[in-house]
């Protein structure tokens, strides 16, 4: 079962910026680009689990703030010649308010 | 199958057996001999192992797993004693092994000058790891170094042993530093380049002897002078190594001669690499050894392929000084020279024509049109028509500049990228768009492009990204960065020409490629428009690093670090107490002694770090930016007040400069120390700045550094009193700050635009001193502001608080 959350207002989560959530044991980053997309993905970096919320936004990546890889928003695959993942969460906005979708097996997690 | 029996396992023959191996992996039962006690690795990476840059590892081109792979019987640490022809037996020190056929790979030895003392411990060649090791060893620093030879390989050995500490002095037989690559303005440039690292060089000067008992102690000149020395290094030339192939009757002239098949007079034993003679030519570098390498390979497998010597060009492996020459650029009848000089910028260029045909060129400090200079002698261009602008390079040709993408572009597809491997740039797109390669690292380790010597690097990451389009994100060469054709020093000075005053004015009037740029250059923006608009920008936190943005430094495990400022390494019991008493109430895991003179208190939650924030403030303690690129800290040492040596009042200059200083943006961190003398305990002769205190008042250094790379300072000047010791640090802390590339430290500020322009400035021009002093002081007006005290009254506080959402209730 999928559940959706309402996390913040949107205004919450500054441009080019992102805002960590914590749902249960998990932690969130939720991302806003400069052209107002909300993307949210798992605050642990493919490489060695840095926290993603703290890099620095550009287009529709992330570079993590503790070497530089750089994620692509979209998918949370490493961008360039690394490779890894990080996990991705769905999320919508709707009536100036971020909504973000759990399924329930993944709040297990960890 | 057939034996085939391969003498020396250097880098010529090392490209042999790959080749044979691509085109038909079963053709041939290789045994290998090596004299060297290991396999193949990249000979002409010694030099980076020597200075520290490369460990041995990262050299080797051939591992235990490939030879293996290939069924290689290696027989390395045997040198081959001698061939049986008639048998069609090659003999090694521990027994025979029969061949098909025979491939000598000797390379070269180096030469020994005959004179006495050659033979003492202490004296070395430099063409094998060991030699390097043996280097490596006798470099304690401060023990003195000799080397025979102003040479490539001499040089680069020079540099290493001086980046490893060493004395250095370099003993050149002719009148200018390699003087059959270079023209003499050059290698007057290159000489002052290594001077100002620290090595003397001596030309015209011959051996006459090395000196010593047991071991080197010294070298004798013929001028009567005598150097001493701990190590002397021998790199003089080579000459081929030829002793088997003599003995066993093949013909010899001073290389093994050999036709264009790479065959020897013997129709079973064929030579390649540094041992052989072609047409009365040798060989010494490694470009035309791979082309050598590549038509042995079909010689063997029965194809048809035929070796042409090509023009060469050379480059010198050391960090920091660019030269590059290419063709025949001796003055003769009919020969017109066009030369370019920039004696600020210590750049240097010269071209030799003949007719409309360039024949030579000669490059110092700037190098970048280096492989284009080289194509044009090579291809024999007709250049009649830019005669007037050629020596502009390539971007003046044709009206307005061309961009260097769109000249890699329009190359054809057999251009030639990298010269050392003979790869064209018809190669490397077919590699990137059928394996899909989408790095530099990758297209090396397919293609072998910029695999060797690394000059080609940008030209390859062109290609890449010509062939790949936005696919593409390596780091383009001297452009700030992928989002932009602009260098650091070309943005700065478009910011300021036309007043651009937001990052996006920036981009928008720059023309940035991408919306909203990216990690690397936002940052270096962010901070050229905070230094340049003192007052007027206001910063962008969303372009500064975590550390910065959070006025803390993140650890490896997302925590962060708090270290509160200690004016000058002071500090009181009561803030002792106070600050224990904070680590208490947080349970703070870990508190530490910086390496700075202050206490750092580690694994702080970020969400906590307001609340330790503000009961610091509230002891008056504030950030000590320990994360920013601004002051870091003001070590000092006792001095006057208590040590028995103090001159000057150390500790209170030091806790004024801080005062001075703090909050400072700067295009890098900056570290200050003042000691009370000489004896200079509080280390400030590694320091950005350094203040010496001597009975006559303060000498004031610069560009020190003690991390990546340790460097010590130079002296800037002395002055009289502690007003103008801070009017002078101000002064160049300021032209630091407005001179520099994003993340240039001092001193490699200092590197590129000379000490002598700083003291030029500071020192002898005191309204141009004044302004700076001036500058900084407005300029600390704005940033004078504690980050901490700021966010505990809020500032940015959805930083510091993240949503927590508990699932029990939200669920259903
Ligand atoms: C805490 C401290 C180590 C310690 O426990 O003593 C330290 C810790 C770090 N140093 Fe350092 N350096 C510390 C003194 C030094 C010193 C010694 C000194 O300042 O006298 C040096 C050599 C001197 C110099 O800078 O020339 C030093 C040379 C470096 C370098 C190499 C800089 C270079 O240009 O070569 C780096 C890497 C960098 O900045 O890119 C670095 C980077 C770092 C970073 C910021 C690594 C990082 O990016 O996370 C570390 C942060 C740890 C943290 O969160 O606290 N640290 N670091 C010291 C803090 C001093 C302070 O009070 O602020
Ligand atoms: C420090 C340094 C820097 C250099 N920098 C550059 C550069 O920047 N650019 C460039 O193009 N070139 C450079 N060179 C030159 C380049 O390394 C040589 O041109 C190249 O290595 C020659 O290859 P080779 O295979 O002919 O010989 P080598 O690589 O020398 O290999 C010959 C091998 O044969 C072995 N051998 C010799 N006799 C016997 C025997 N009787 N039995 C068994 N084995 C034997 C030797 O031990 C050696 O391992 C540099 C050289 C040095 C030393
Ligand atoms: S030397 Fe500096 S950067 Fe390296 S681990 Fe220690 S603190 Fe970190
Ligand atoms: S943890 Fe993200 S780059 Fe290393």
């Amino acid at each position: 079962m999928t559940t959706w959350y309402d996390i913040c207002a949107f205004d919450d989560v500054p441009a080019l910026g992102a805002r960590t959530v914590r749902i249960g044991a998990r932690e969130i980053a939720v991302f806003r680009t400069a052209d107002d997309a909300v993307f949210a993905l798992e605050n642990k970096c493919p490489h060695k689990g840095g926290p993603l919320a703290e890099g620095i936004v550009h287009g529709r990546k992330v570079a993590c703030p503790l070497h530089n890889w750089v994620i692509d928003l979209e998918n949370g695959e490493a961008t360039g010649a690394d490779h890894g993942c990080a996990e991705e969460f769905a999320v919508a906005v709707e009536a100036g308010r971020i909504r973000l979708a759990v399924p329930a097996e993944r709040l297990a997690a960890e | 199958m057939q034996k085939l029996v391969v003498i020396g396992a250097g880098m010529a023959s090392g490209r042999v057996l790959e080749h044979l191996f691509e085109s038909a992996p079963s053709a041939f039962e290789v045994t290998l001999f090596n004299a060297e006690p290991r396999g193949n690795y990249n000979r002409i990476m010694l030099s980076p192992v020597l200075s520290g840059e490369k460990s041995y590892e990262e050299i080797v081109t051939h591992d235990d797993a490939w030879y293996a792979e290939n069924a290689v019987a290696c027989r390395f640490g045997e040198p081959v004693v001698s061939i049986d022809r008639d048998r069609k037996v090659v003999v090694g020190a521990k027994g025979e092994v029969a061949y098909d056929k025979l491939v000598i790979a000797t390379g070269s030895s180096p030469f020994i000058v005959p004179v006495p003392g050659k033979d003492l411990p202490g004296v070395v060649a430099y063409r094998d790891l060991d030699d390097t090791n043996a280097m490596i060893e006798a470099s304690v620093p401060g023990a003195r170094a000799v080397v025979i030879g102003g040479g490539l390989l001499g040089l680069e050995a020079a540099a290493g042993l001086r980046l490893r500490g060493m004395e250095v002095t370099v003993v050149h037989l002719m009148g200018h530093l390699m003087e059959r690559q270079l023209d003499e303005a050059a290698g007057y440039l290159l000489r002052k380049d290594l001077e100002k690292r620290g090595i003397t060089v001596l030309t015209r000067a011959s051996t006459k002897a090395i000196l010593g008992t047991e071991k080197v102690e010294g070298v004798a000149l013929e001028d009567g002078s005598v150097i001493p020395a701990d190590l002397v290094v021998m790199a003089v030339g080579i000459r081929p190594e030829t002793r088997v192939a003599k003995a066993a009757g093949v013909e010899v002239n001073r290389g093994i001669k050999v036709d264009a098949q790479m065959r020897t007079s013997d129709p079973d034993v064929f030579a390649v690499g540094e041992c052989v003679e072609f047409e009365g030519i040798l060989f010494g570098l490694v470009a035309p050894l791979y082309d050598q390498a590549k038509v042995l390979a079909a010689t063997l497998l029965g194809e048809t392929a035929a070796f042409t010597p090509k023009e060469l060009s050379t480059k010198l492996k050391v960090t920091g000084c660019d030269l590059f020459s290419a063709g025949d650029f001796a003055e003769g009848e009919g020969r017109d020279d066009i030369v370019l000089r920039d004696p600020a910028r210590g750049i240097y260029r010269r071209l030799v024509l003949e007719g409309d045909r360039v024949l030579g060129a000669v490059m110092y400090g700037d190098t970048a049109e280096g492989g284009w200079f080289f194509d044009l002698i090579r291809d024999g261009t007709d250049v009649g028509a830019m005669r007037d602008t050629l020596i502009f390079g390539q971007a003046y040709q044709g009206g307005s500049p061309l961009d260097p993408m769109a000249a890699v572009a329009a190359l054809p597809d057999d251009a030639e990228i990298c010269g050392c491997n003979g790869v064209c740039k018809g190669t490397i797109v077919k590699a990137i768009t059928e394996k899909g390669l989408t790095s530099l690292e990758e297209v090396r380790a397919v293609t072998k492009a910029s695999a060797s010597c690394g000059q080609c690097t940008g030209k390859v990451e062109q290609v890449l990204a010509v062939t790949l389009g936005d696919a593409f994100t390596g780091p383009a060469r001297k452009t700030m960065c992928k989002c932009t054709d602009l260098t650091h020093g070309e943005a700065r000075d478009f910011i300021r020409a036309k007043g651009l005053k937001s990052i996006p004015a920036v981009m928008q009037e720059l023309g940035w490629k991408t919306p909203n740029g990216c990690a690397s250059c936002r940052p270096a923006l962010n901070y050229y428009l905070v230094c340049d608009w003192p007052g007027e920008y206001e910063d962008d936190g969303r372009s500064r690093f975590i550390n910065e943005r959070v006025h803390a430094n993140i650890q490896k495990d997302g925590t962060f670090s708090v270290v509160p400022r200690m004016w000058g390494g002071l500090t009181t019991a009561a803030e002792l107490r106070a600050i224990a008493d904070i680590a208490e109430k947080h349970a703070v895991p870990l508190v530490k002694m910086t390496g700075g003179q202050r206490i750092d208190m580690l694994g702080i939650k970020k969400e906590n770090l307001p609340a330790i924030w503000r009961d610091l403030n509230e002891v008056g303690l504030v950030s000590g930016h320990a994360y920013s690129k601004g002051l870091r800290t003001v070590k000092t040492c006792v001095g006057k007040e208590w040590c028995r040596f103090g001159t000057q009042d150390s500790m209170g200059l030091g806790v004024k400069l801080e005062k001075l200083m703090w909050g400072s943006w700067t295009p890098a961190k900056v570290k200050l120390a003042v000691s009370g003398c000489p004896r200079n305990c509080s280390e400030a002769t590694v320091k950005d700045i350094g203040v010496i205190c001597v009975d006559s008042g303060y000498d004031i250094h610069i560009s020190g550094a003690a991390g990546l790379h340790v460097r010590a300072t130079d002296l800037l000047c002395h002055v009289d009193t502690e007003e103008e010791a801070l009017e002078y640090s101000g002064a160049v802390l300021q032209m630091y700050r407005e001179g520099a590339w994003y993340l240039e430290r001092i001193y490699k500020w200092q590197e590129r635009v000379g000490l002598d322009t700083i003291k030029a400035t500071i020192v002898d021009d005191p309204a141009a001193r004044e302004a700076l002093w001036e500058r900084f002081l407005l300029s600390q007006k704005f940033a004078q502001i504690d980050p901490w005290a700021e966010r505990v009254a809020g500032l940015e506080s959805h930083e510091f608080s993240p949503i927590t959402i508990v699932p029990a209730l939200a669920a259903e």
